[in-house]
């Protein structure tokens, strides 16, 4: 019997209630925009262009989670409630997810709608001018370029988010690597931007939350900085 | 294929509209539900909750002449989707944002004030601007420079004959339209988004053309305020911004007008803004557009498969060059 037990006979252990009850529910969470949208697009309860509600809907919600997962460390340094880092990889994953789902309906609903389909809709040569299309698009469309680019950096921190590939790389070398988060969100932030027709507000406010957000880690890692060099002549003290 | 012309069409559309009617009643009763289960932003419901309120209607047009021999063959869209998906940035700036903000805007009494070259300067009424003119159905392809298109039966009469009863001068080059500027009613212009008021320009010519209507209802009825109520343009060959909505004035010109989307982005609007799939928007792709309605998208064709109307008001002129 542990101590917790000892205090108190209902008290939940803290990494249980996370693991069993608040993982579960944030995981469900995440998953309520999709449902969402999918519940919405079968009932028709769409706009009238419920191809493109699809695209921007899970673009929107891809750097909400992003946001949300940069969050994240800030919070913990805020309030010192260090088990929030248990849901960074979940959020950071359903970004990821977002993002994927992202350019899946972009890929069929902007570029293979716009294909020559008279040949068959299945076809190697159908598949081989959607890459082609897709392709150009990116080449030729800065907004395109940009919003790939910020989705093809999620690719590798989303294939390193499992413990073995953790230990595999090692904790530095792991947290080198997904520090390309930062130019994930920022450039999905200038995707959305140079995406609008006139009013920037929503980029915008994207834009102020991000930044925030990386300024946090800049003001904080200097506060550290600081704090450190002040205290390191007195090594007793610095451990209080 | 059955190649249905619009007037076989419309009495369907219509006994459409109840049954879409209680879908709404379910859709706002589902989005009230999902409101309160908290999942969802704001954002995501919008598109929602406008097309649950939808727009009063029933006005029905006396006297609507049929038969316009340029009739669109293609299936018309629904009511629903002409009045649910609007890009009317007096009223915000999401499409789904002018059928619920525009709801109660006021369109009578309305006047119209014809200004410039013209030997008939004066404010008019809108029932004067109407009088004598035969209403007129005209089913319109009409593309957005977004990439999306529909085909609207509009109901107007020819913008020529309004220009004649204005007498221009021979200094009137173009003439200017302006839509009207109430930021306590157009809660969309009380933010600096756009240049306001909206403004327009035909070339005199282009303005002069049987295609180019003014156009005052929709189906029969009259027009809904999020469409533009109550006299809006329609330029079928031009992409959808320069069909100006809620016109409150009209002035005829020496100088090529700076239109609102022009000033905004220069490099993406033109003045001309007619529909051409070789020069591109430097953000999409003017080569093909999605019709609403149908998830495969169709070429896009020069002036919109008008071409063979208006071309010639174009020859010798840079088309790449003047977009």
């Amino acid at each position: 019997m542990d101590s917790v037990d000892n205090k108190s006979a209902f008290r939940i252990p803290h990494s249980a209630l996370i693991r069993w009850l608040l993982k579960p529910a944030v995981f469900l969470a995440g998953l309520g925009p999709v449902a969402w949208l999918i519940w919405a697009a079968l009932t028709n309860n769409l706009s009238a262009n419920p191809l493109e509600d699809l695209t921007h809907e899970t673009g929107v919600w891809t750097l909400r989670f992003l946001c949300v997962t940069l969050s994240i460390t800030p919070l913990r340094r805020l309030t010192g409630w260090n088990a929030l880092i248990r849901f960074r990889r979940m959020t950071g994953l359903f970004a990821f997810f977002y993002g994927s789902l992202h350019v899946l309906i972009y890929a069929i609903a902007d570029r293979y709608a716009g294909l020559d389909l008279t040949n068959g809709y299945v076809t190697p040569s159908v598949f081989r001018e959607l890459v082609k299309s897709v392709g150009e698009d990116i080449y030729k469309r800065p907004y395109i370029t940009v919003g790939f680019t910020a989705f093809t950096l999620l690719v590798p921190l989303a294939l390193t988010s499992t413990a073995g590939m953790i230990r595999r790389l090692g904790g530095k070398r792991w947290n080198q690597l997904h520090r390309l988060v930062y130019v994930s969100a920022i450039l999905g932030v200038v995707h959305y931007w140079w995406l609008v027709k006139a009013d920037i507000r929503r980029p915008l406010a994207y834009g102020i939350v991000v930044g925030a957000l990386l300024i946090f880690r800049v003001w904080w890692s200097r506060l550290r900085t600081a704090v450190t060099w002040k205290k390191s002549p007195d090594p007793v003290r610095r451990s209080v | 294929m059955l190649i249905k012309q619009a007037s076989d069409i419309r009495s369907s559309e219509i006994t459409d509209k109840k049954v879409y009617l209680n879908r709404r009643e379910f859709i706002r009763a589902a989005a009230i539900t999902g409101a309160a289960a908290g999942l969802l932003g704001a954002e995501a419901l919008a598109p929602v909750s406008a097309a649950a309120k939808g727009a009063p209607h029933g006005r029905k047009l006396a006297t609507i002449k049929k038969g316009f021999a340029l009739n669109a063959p293609d299936k018309v869209n629904a009511w629903e989707d002409i009045t649910s998906y609007n890009n009317y940035y007096e009223f915000g700036s999401d499409k789904s944002d002018p059928a619920e903000m525009a709801r109660n805007f006021k369109t009578e009494p309305w006047t119209v004030t014809i200004d410039g070259e013209c030997n008939k300067k004066g404010v008019m009424n809108l029932e004067d601007v109407l009088k004598g003119e035969t209403l007129e159905e005209r089913v319109y392809r009409h593309r957005c420079v977004e990439a999306w298109s529909m085909i609207i039966p509009w109901v107007g009469f020819p913008l020529a004959n309004f220009i004649k009863r204005c007498e221009p001068t021979s200094k009137a080059k173009y003439v200017e339209f302006y839509t009207l500027y109430d930021p306590k009613q157009m809660p969309g212009t009380r933010v600096p988004v756009l240049r306001w008021p909206y403004v327009e320009g035909l070339r005199m010519d282009e303005a002069m053309h049987p295609l180019t209507i003014l156009v005052a209802g929709l189906y029969d009825e009259v027009l809904p305020n999020q469409d533009g109520a109550p006299l809006r343009l329609a330029v079928p060959w031009k992409y959808g911004f320069k069909h100006i909505k809620s016109i409150v004035k009209v002035r005829f010109v020496e100088r090529q007008p700076l239109n609102t989307w022009q000033q905004q982005a220069p490099d993406e609007y033109g003045f001309y803004a007619n529909v051409n799939p070789g020069v591109d928007h430097p953000r999409w792709s003017q080569n093909t557009e999605r019709r609403i309605g149908e998830f495969l998208r169709r070429k896009t064709v020069m002036f919109n498969g008008y071409g063979d109307q208006v071309a010639s008001l174009y020859t010798g002129l840079d088309l790449r060059r003047n977009y």
